[in-house]
């Protein structure tokens, strides 16, 4: 079973949602993320996503393409990143890493070797932005292959047809991305995504974790009350931004970001 | 018999639809509307109407008949689409994706540009069917392309300079993607290239292809017979694949693709994915590009803005692989000397991008016999270069 399945399943048990705080591995330099992922854990995040910088993030807002140039400048690619995560998993043994990035690092490494390397990491979920599962099933397959959930978007204007398809190749998790639009921008309506998601339910039996457009404690707790999991990005990697000069000044602000929502969502 | 790409837009392992899961509702969109379209006999009147009156369509084949005796071997015929309604073989497409946008009701277009011609052609047929055009620019290019840039202005064009990466025309692209996948409803996305996700490739081939079938009505007027050698000029390849495919059963045909070297393929310094790239997927679609082994794009370059790109679309990564058309490439320095010669033995002033065909055309002539045919397609007009080319030859205007 994977890990993120157990993680899911415990949190249902007790009633709890998972936070899943999302940081672009090497940003602002390589030995900033390890740290920042334990330190996410004990603030109390449940699923780790882990970006892969890329140079072309063409679904990305500003503020997670700059963190993917900052990393870049520090020669962080995808074997790189896998590296990192094989080091978390060293001292962590149960929180699941999702990575999520564009194709084309894994296309040039070859799907079979990336399902290798990645099984070897001990990744438990990939998500790859420009895969839609028209295009998926041989990626998808290795991976599954391995106990790694091959995690898909779906989007406001989603069919019920395509969550459907959407359902037959993801496992895991389904992502909901809030808004049209790229990530960090537009405003949240929390309507919108309860009417969407009562009509994708109607398509999945996987947990759903809704991303996009959450920004503080606020929105994390109302869409917790309506989804399974609350992602978090661009919020935490402002923080980042915002302290170029002073790593741990970010590191302390996401934390403290992460504690408040924590609190909200469980209460 | 060649039928290429299949239902879901593949041309062998590449093309296909490589998109985040919020444009899949627009691309299928597009795609139902251009099956549709491109049998529906109005819309096809209503495209050649366009093509004839304000294109100015058919575009001359000219027979350059001194810079075929000066290379001493095979008669060089050129495709005038420099002669075309805004200088280039772009308006082909712009017209008939604009036409299209029009019938699916979309109030708004946006556009990726380098060179600064698909986004002049893109905010010409906006101005004339009035509708909002948004143009998305290199800050690079839109430095080295100033006058295009105005151009657009001119023709009621907004146009945004992209600052991220490395501020050429990939960038652009990914920033008119961002665009489109915000502001969906509205708005269509008119691709300047046969890249892209499917239909695109498919689609702006499709538009495209009047070049390659009015080259062999022309040449078979002129001189009784199919061409021995086709050349034109590759970045995204869409003036290629708009002469080649109408010609892609005619065996005897030979292709020349000829992609931009830039300082030479062998400096790294160059935009040539067929000739020196690997396979891989950007902007929606798997074909050549150039990557390092992390994945990441690597930047290119030419003097050329309009072949400054680090793909190239997907039906020339096919013909390369199964060997229809043979890639070629061309430096910087090589396309200046194609540049010269035809602007002082024919009085035709060609574009850069062009030019890289005129270079390799050169290089082909000498080798070929007298009563050989080459068609070279003189994809746009030089006039936007001017700066350009003095600056590289060091001249202050």
């Amino acid at each position: 079973m994977s890990r993120l399945k157990i993680q899911f399943d415990a949190l249902a048990a007790t009633g709890r949602k998972a936070l899943i705080p999302f940081i672009t591995a090497g940003d602002p330099n390589p030995e900033f993320t390890v740290p920042m992922m334990h330190a996410m854990v004990d603030a109390g995040a449940d699923v780790i996503e882990l970006g892969v910088p890329f140079s072309d993030p063409m679904a990305d807002g500003p503020i997670i393409q700059r963190a993917s140039e900052r990393a870049l400048a520090h020669h962080i690619g995808l074997r790189k990143v896998l590296v990192m995560a094989s080091e978390f998993r060293q001292k962590d043994k149960q929180t699941p890493v999702v990575l999520m990035g564009y194709l084309n690092p894994i296309e040039i490494m070859g799907y079979e070797e990336f399902a290798n390397a990645a099984q070897q990491a001990e990744i438990d979920g990939v998500i790859t932005v420009d895969l839609p599962p028209e295009e998926a099933r041989e990626c998808v397959e290795l991976l599954k292959a391995r106990d790694i959930d091959p995690v898909f978007l779906s989007a406001p204007n989603s069919s019920s047809e395509r969550i459907k398809k959407i359902n037959t190749f993801g496992s895991g998790y389904l992502y909901y991305v809030s808004v049209k639009g790229i990530t960090g921008a537009g405003h949240l309506d929390t309507k919108n995504v309860e009417k969407k998601l009562a009509e994708i339910r109607e398509n999945t039996q996987l947990p759903i974790g809704v991303g996009f457009g959450i920004k503080n404690a606020e929105t994390a707790k109302t869409i917790a009350t309506l989804a399974e999991g609350v992602v978090v990005g661009s919020a935490f990697i402002s923080k980042i931004e915002e302290n170029l000069g002073n790593p741990e000044k970010a590191k302390t602000d996401i934390v403290e970001l992460i504690k408040s929502m924590r609190q909200a969502m469980d209460s | 018999m060649y039928e290429m790409p299949d239902k879901k837009g593949h041309f062998g392992p590449y093309g296909g639809i490589f998109v985040a899961e919020t444009l899949m509702p627009a691309v299928t969109e597009l795609n139902e509307a251009y099956q549709h379209y491109m049998k529906d006999p109005d819309f096809i009147a209503e495209l050649d109407a366009d093509l004839k009156h304000y294109v100015g369509r058919p575009s001359p084949l000219y027979f350059a008949e001194r810079w075929s005796k000066e290379l001493g071997g095979a008669q060089i015929y050129l495709k005038r689409e420099d002669l075309n309604h805004t200088g280039a073989h772009k308006v082909n497409n712009t017209v008939g994706q604009a036409l299209l946008a029009k019938r699916m009701g979309k109030t708004r277009i946006i556009a990726e540009t380098g060179a600064g011609q698909h986004g002049v052609a893109t905010a010409t047929v906006a101005a004339r069917l009035g509708l909002e055009c948004i143009v998305y620019m290199g800050a690079v290019d839109v430095e080295r392309q100033a006058q295009n840039v105005y151009r657009m202005k001119l023709l009621g064009a907004t146009v945004v300079p992209v600052e991220s990466g490395s501020r050429t025309l990939k960038d652009a692209l990914n920033e008119a993607l961002r665009d489109w996948v915000t502001n969906i409803d509205n708005t269509f996305y008119i691709i300047g290239t046969v890249a892209g996700p499917h239909p695109y490739p498919a689609m702006v081939r499709d538009f495209q292809t009047i070049i390659g079938r009015e080259v062999k009505q022309q040449c078979q007027e002129m001189t009784g017979q199919l061409p021995d050698t086709l050349v034109a000029c590759v970045g995204g390849g869409s003036n290629a694949i708009g002469l080649f495919y109408p010609f892609i059963n005619d065996a005897s045909v030979k292709m020349y693709g000829v992609e931009a070297a830039g300082d030479g393929v062998e400096t790294g310094r160059h935009s040539a994915p067929l000739c020196a790239g690997r396979t891989g997927v950007l902007h929606g679609n798997r074909t050549y590009l150039m990557a390092d082994d992390d994945g990441e794009i690597i930047e290119t370059h030419s003097i050329s803005a309009g072949l400054d790109y680090p793909g190239v679309g997907p039906e020339h990564a096919w013909l390369k692989d199964i060997g229809r058309a043979e890639y070629v490439n061309i430096t910087d320095a090589e396309a200046l000397k194609g540049f010269h010669a035809l602007t002082r033995l024919e009085g035709i002033i060609p574009a850069l991008e062009s030019s890289h065909a005129m270079a390799y055309t050169a290089k082909l002539a000498p080798t070929m016999k007298r009563n050989e045919i080459i068609i070279v397609n003189l994809s746009g007009r030089g006039d936007k270069d001017m700066q350009t080319i003095a600056q590289a030859e060091g001249i202050e205007l």
